[in-house]
């Protein structure tokens, strides 16, 4: 079983960014995705930037893929799209059907992230056929989902074409919206955001009225107000998922990298924070403790 | 430019071919479409019995198949696309890439719509799906108009768009709140926020509403309580309490017709399978008024107050949005 690094879903200082990924160069972690896959209007680390610490990450022997965003609607935006299609060195995660349709063309392979709608053996067979050669799970499925859709004989004989991605720990990226939530929550408009992003570095939360952690506000997109954290599913994951991704988070992800690789095979479970969940995986509802 | 009428009911398909959609769409009675609603929508028997009719006042027929096809029973969607072309469904609105293969491989003369749950938001999205042979876009309403504009000049494929009724706020077959909260999503369960999760809850005259145990919104006596759609409750961010992603509001797009026409957008979608058919019969009269003037005269084309009030009497919490097509709503 390997271990990855989701790209930072957040919006980060450069110099925060820059020390993170210097931090992941020292880390135990294998794969690195890296890349602004939320807003392009963040712009603190450019292409050539990224481009930078993948070769740095590279140099430490980490497999490094460029995350592409998710929610495009301008053609400035498929501009910069090109760019990580036409990189010429890194794989491609794509997080929308219009960067598969982009490497497609190129006959270029491709991850698919959590967010391309593969929820069945005869369309990821469809992206097999296309170029996938890693397939991010979309994070509401469960483990009987994944186990029922990967026993399927229909691919059967394409079962070594592609490797199983689950997404472990972290706000799970759950909405994107054409409207922006931060710039909201400051009373501003998209246009007008001053980038508020940067001055909250793990989203805003939104709780209920009566003190539920519901959601975590990200820019356009929404995630949950629990932290997913499947680190005690590890055992369970054998045979089924290649690799579990951690989603970077302002404090402490290589400690749980370290928490992570320490329980593959059950033999160091840890306790759950009451604000943690793993209701996905265990077919419940995704804010769920199982 | 074509009116396209939502129907969950032979009495609601009725009334908006008699009132005057060139199209109805409508959806089979299970959770292989996205409004998978109790006592919601058509049997193969109705859905023949809807193509009939449909065809015999010379309209088009839509049935919409749009979740995503579960791995241990994926037949059903296979049968769902047999079912709609054997009862002469003249277009399948489809998300699935292997559903939409299914159907372009057995049945390539049937028009095949890419449905808004697919989430093509952009050029190189209908790019994609051009291989599956779709000839219309349904598309996501997270689009300003400009962006609407931009995609109708780059694209030679018909698009669609929303113009009137509840409106999703994010990108349409990539929000997973919904599943978060109940386990249940448009995608795998063809519902939002389902009504079994949905409780009430009188406190000394403050409603509260929740979605499986969750406070999605409280009412003071003196306010109107709307369904608990989970992004339309009010929520604390920081030190404010308020709607954190969207107010309780449907789309009216009335005032762009002029501009959607302009740029040669094909189809009109009104939103509202789950309503009844006095509602149905409402916008048809409402929206076939407003399509037949501006095909009658664009440039003088102007809104009628009576048209307004008629929706705004129809729109969730009685308020009407431009939502993401007015660049100021984001």
């Amino acid at each position: 079983m390997k271990f990855s690094l989701g790209p930072v879903l957040y919006f980060w200082p450069k110099a925060q960014m820059q020390q993170f990924y210097r931090d992941a160069a020292d880390s135990t972690v294998d794969i690195v995705y890296l890349g602004e896959t939320v807003c392009s209007k963040r712009r603190e680390l450019k292409f050539d930037d990224y481009m930078a610490l993948a070769q740095m990450l590279r140099e430490a022997s980490k497999q490094v893929c460029l995350s592409s965003m998710t929610l495009y609607e301008a053609p400035g935006e498929l501009r910069e799209l090109r760019k990580y299609v036409d990189n010429g060195e890194f794989l491609v995660e794509a997080n929308d059907v219009g960067a598969i349709s982009m490497l497609q063309q190129h006959n270029l392979p491709f991850v698919a992230g959590a967010a391309i709608n593969c929820y069945n053996q005869h369309s990821l067979r469809h992206l097999v056929a296309m170029g996938l050669t890693r397939w991010v799970m979309p994070v509401e499925l469960s483990q009987h989902w994944l186990d029922t859709l990967l026993s399927q004989g229909v691919i059967s004989d394409i079962r070594d074409c592609f490797e199983t991605e689950v997404f472990g720990f972290g706000h799970l990226p759950l909405a994107w919206s054409g409207r922006c939530f931060t710039a909201r929550s400051e009373n501003r408009s998209k246009d007008q955001c001053e980038l508020c992003c940067i001055n909250y570095p793990q989203g805003r939360q939104a709780t209920s009225q009566d003190g539920t952690a519901v959601f975590v506000l990200n820019g356009i997109q929404t995630q949950s107000g629990s932290r997913y954290n499947l680190i005690n599913q590890l055992p369970a994951m054998q045979g089924m998922v290649d690799i579990v991704r951690l989603s970077p988070q302002p404090q402490g992800t290589f400690d749980w990298l370290t928490k992570f690789k320490a329980n593959i095979n059950g033999t160091a479970p840890q306790p759950l924070a009451a604000t943690d969940s793993n209701g996905y995986w265990l077919n419940l509802a995704g804010m769920a403790t199982g | 430019m074509e009116l396209l009428c939502p129907a969950g009911s032979m009495p609601a398909l009725k009334a908006a071919i008699e009132h005057g959609a060139d199209a109805v769409y409508i959806g089979l009675k299970d959770d292989t479409n996205a409004r998978h609603f109790a006592g919601l929508n058509f049997d193969e028997a109705r859905l023949k019995e809807a193509a009939r009719f449909v065809h015999q006042h010379g309209k088009k027929l839509h049935v919409a198949i749009n979740t995503f096809a579960h791995p241990d029973n994926y037949q059903r969607w296979q049968q769902a696309v047999d079912i709609a072309a054997n009862a002469g469904a003249d277009v399948l609105i489809l998300a699935d890439i292997a559903v939409l293969a299914y159907a372009a491989g057995r049945y390539p003369k049937i028009e095949r719509h890419l449905s808004v749950q697919a989430s093509a938001t952009n050029a190189a999205a209908i790019n994609f799906y051009r291989q599956f042979g779709i000839s219309r876009v349904v598309l996501p309403r997270v689009l300003s108009m400009q962006q609407v504009r931009a995609l109708a000049k780059s694209c030679d494929i018909d698009l669609e768009v929303f113009a009137f009724g509840s409106l999703c706020i994010m990108a349409e077959g990539r929000c997973y709140l919904s599943s978060y909260m109940t386990g249940q999503s448009p995608n795998t369960a063809g519902a939002c926020s389902p009504a079994a999760f949905v409780q009430w809850q009188d406190n000394n005259g403050t409603l509260e509403s929740r979605l499986n145990g969750i406070l999605i919104d409280r009412f003071a006596p003196n306010e109107t309580a709307g369904y608990p759609t989970l992004c339309k409750g009010r929520f604390n961010v920081g030190a404010d309490t308020y709607h954190a992603l969207e107010e309780p509001t449907s789309l009216n797009t009335l005032d762009l017709l002029p501009q959607l026409y302009a740029e040669g957008i094909k189809s009109l979608k009104i939103e509202g399978r789950q309503r009844s058919p006095a509602y149905v019969t409402q916008i048809t009269q409402v929206w076939r008024a407003a399509i037949d003037a501006v095909m009658a005269d664009p440039q003088r084309f102007s809104v009628q107050q009576q048209w307004q009030q008629v929706l705004a009497g129809l729109a969730e919490g009685s308020q009407t949005t431009l939502g993401a097509y007015h660049r100021k709503w984001k």
